[in-house]
């Protein structure tokens, strides 16, 4: 070639087009679309939660997104009723769909696993209630307290002796509460 | 085609004056050696967050006591600082000695590429701090705060701004087949990043301009820079011209024409538009083309040179990459197909690929590339052979292990994925050993970095012997010392 106009010219055209394509067609697409029945916007502990959840890198692990019946096991897993839809995401920003399973998918964790002392011991450490898991624990969002100093308010986690501290109580901090604020709104059915 | 290369000789003849290269050389020198150190900079920081991820699959209660150390703060920060960082920065000075030298022009703006160097680094680590506190976006492959990325795109420009200016002034009429890929990918790297980066994206459709601008990122800004310089590194050192000028022609417009469709097939079997999916699996097959052409090329070219590539290390890295991107591009159109995604998607099997691409394709040839590149900059020869091999083999048998353990490792994943009565910590358990390999082999990949920053910084600062010629991995006959990578 000796002309660079054409090549730059060509260049440009070749992206623009799969750009119109597959990014700004799909928004147009699913601008309209109605949120699922029951889906309401996150409230301020639930939006805190999604940070939480994104501050730490909870999408390298864990999926958002139940494939449809036929494809994979994740019905059969018990990891939803139905494939996922546009429906479930109109609040996302950023989506937070996730592609990598080395832990189980999450659009239905509301529905499967409702435990809040089962999530705050999991993330405590993720070993005491769930053997042989390569989850990280997150011992900086909790503090240890001695008895004395815990409040009424205060929400406390248990784990059995062996992942306990030597002494002292585990109190959940506020960011952890709002991480599983979030979770729980993550149900395929919001009316349920 | 004739035509053409009795004109480019007319060029050369005519108006080229004796010493041109070493003219060309002396007016790009300061700004690519500060891209390509600071590339390897960011390999090195790049390589120790990976090492801390990679070892938290061993051992989940390692460093979990600070925030800034847990796993999912660490790897986004990982793959930042190798993707903006290391390959794009050493990218960048690569492709800016290959645009002086094929141009046959010298650069006059130089100045603005070391701004664009100096701010571009202070990006970088401002984002990387911004990820490791707690700031992380969240979006794959664009995790640093947005002004980040503002930044980012200023640099591009100020970068390669200068190359435009030279374009004006070049001293050959006819443009060769790296300079449309350089030329290319400095359009298609800004355009991908600015267009991500408009408000104009929620939910799904977020995760399909998501997956769009991910998988170009890798495909049109860090993949024309890799073939740019396979495609003037393989045929300089033998000493043979391309295998094909029409080959060439064909694999540049149907790379440019496919290649920006395949990203969506990253959200097969998930919520996004289908009839997407479908169109990015199809151009996903259709990649097959320019891949197969571009083999041909580099592959005939080098086809019956060995001793060339055992002798030279410029050409065993880049004939390795080139070799890369043969198996990795066949890969990928292989990964894209439903059946296969089905078991392979959300495994550490799409890991293996993406390391393979950006690693064993993209990072080898970048290596080859400098070992040609910085003793001309410098005048001034590598120390040691010996550690040039270390380097070479480090890195190669590193890169190895780890495809070949993650690809294993994620068919088993998917497969017991795929079996409703196995439990899912069993899908996990099986990853196990494989996740060990993957750490000896990222271990080896570091050994090999840090042997590299340091031939580097000796060669930067004229460390070591001086030596007479090139530092080959075996001697050369003298017959052969003209084609071959000597410093004149």
């Amino acid at each position: 070639m000796i002309r660079a106009s054409v090549l730059f010219i060509g260049s440009l055209a070749a992206i623009l087009m799969s750009f119109v394509a597959l990014s700004v067609f799909p928004s147009v697409q699913l601008m309209e679309i109605e949120p699922t029945e029951g889906r309401i916007d996150y409230n301020f502990a639930e939006s805190q939660g999604r940070q939480v959840y994104m501050r730490e890198g909870c999408i390298y692990c864990h999926t958002q997104q139940v494939r449809p019946d036929g494809f994979g096991t994740d019905i059969q897993r018990g990891w939803g009723t139905r494939g996922s839809e546009p429906g479930d995401y109109v609040y996302d920003f950023p989506h937070l769909l996730g592609t990598m399973r080395t832990g189980p998918d999450l659009a239905d964790i509301g529905q499967r696993q409702p435990s809040r002392d089962w999530h705050l011991a999991h993330f405590y450490n993720p070993r005491s209630v769930s053997p042989g898991s390569l989850m990280p624990s997150f011992p900086y969002l909790f503090e240890v307290k001695d008895e004395a100093e815990v409040l009424a308010s205060d929400v406390t986690v248990t784990v059995s002796e062996e992942f306990a501290p030597d002494e002292g109580v585990i109190v959940a901090k506020e960011d952890v509460l709002n991480l599983y604020a979030y979770l729980m709104t993550l149900k395929q059915d919001p009316t349920n | 085609m004739a035509t053409i290369a009795s004109e480019t000789v007319q060029d050369n003849q005519a108006r080229l004056p004796e010493g041109w290269r070493e003219e060309v050389d002396a007016s790009v020198r300061w700004p690519v050696t500060a891209f390509i150190a600071s590339g390897a900079f960011w390999l090195v920081i790049g390589s120790v967050l990976a090492l801390i991820a990679s070892f938290k699959f061993n051992h989940p209660e390692w460093l979990v006591e600070q925030g800034w150390l847990t796993f999912g703060r660490v790897r986004p920060a990982h793959l930042q600082t190798m993707i903006f960082g290391w390959i794009s920065m050493a990218g960048f000075g690569v492709l800016t000695w290959l645009w002086a030298r094929l141009l046959k022009t010298d650069m006059r703006l130089g100045w603005l590429q070391l701004v664009s160097v100096a701010v571009w680094n202070l990006a970088m680590v401002v984002g990387t701090i911004a990820i490791l506190a707690g700031f992380s976006r969240s979006i794959e492959w664009v995790e640093f705060p947005l002004f980040v990325y503002v930044i980012i795109i200023g640099c591009i420009g100020i970068g390669a701004f200068p190359l435009f200016e030279m374009l004006r002034r070049r001293r050959v009429r006819h443009l060769y087949v790296s300079i449309w890929y350089i030329g290319a990918a400095l359009l298609w790297g800004p355009f991908l990043l600015i267009t991500f980066s408009l408000p104009i994206y929620e939910g799904v459709a977020h995760a399909t301009a998501n997956w769009w601008f991910a998988h170009n990122i890798l495909g049109l800004w860090i993949t024309p820079v890799g073939l740019a310089a396979a495609y003037y590194f393989i045929p300089k050192v033998i000493g043979r011209p391309i295998y094909s000028y029409h080959l060439s022609i064909l694999g540049f417009w149907t790379l440019a024409l496919f290649y920006n469709w395949a990203g969506v097939h990253h959200l097969v079997g998930g919520p996004a538009p289908q009839w997407a999916v479908t169109i990015s699996i199809v151009f996903s097959v259709m990649m097959v083309i320019p891949v197969v052409v571009v083999a041909l090329n580099h592959h005939m070219t080098a086809f019956g040179s060995l001793k060339a590539v055992l002798r030279s290390p410029t050409l065993r890295f880049i004939v390795f990459g080139a070799m890369s991107y043969t198996a990795v591009s066949l890969h990928g159109s292989f990964m894209s197909l439903r059946f296969w995604q089905e078991l392979t998607h959300f495994t550490h099997h799409t890991i293996g690929h993406a390391h393979l691409g950006v690693y064993a394709f993209a990072t080898m040839v970048m290596f080859g590339s400098i070992y040609y590149i910085m003793p001309r900059l410098m005048q001034w020869e590598w120390r040691s052979s010996g550690l040039i091999n270390l380097h070479f083999w480090t890195t190669a048998l590193g890169i190895g292990t780890y495809v070949v353990a993650l690809t294993i490792a994620g068919v088993l994943q998917g497969l017991t994925l795929m079996d409703p009565g196995a439990s899912f910590m069993e899908s996990q358990f099986i990853t196990e050993p494989w996740l060990y390999a993957r750490s000896i082999g990222g271990t080896l990949m570091t050994v090999g970095h840090l042997v590299f920053g340091y031939l580097l910084y000796s060669i930067i600062l004229k460390k070591g012997p001086q030596l007479d010629g090139p530092t080959y991995f075996a001697p050369v006959l003298r017959s052969e010392t003209s084609s071959a990578d000597s410093a004149a």
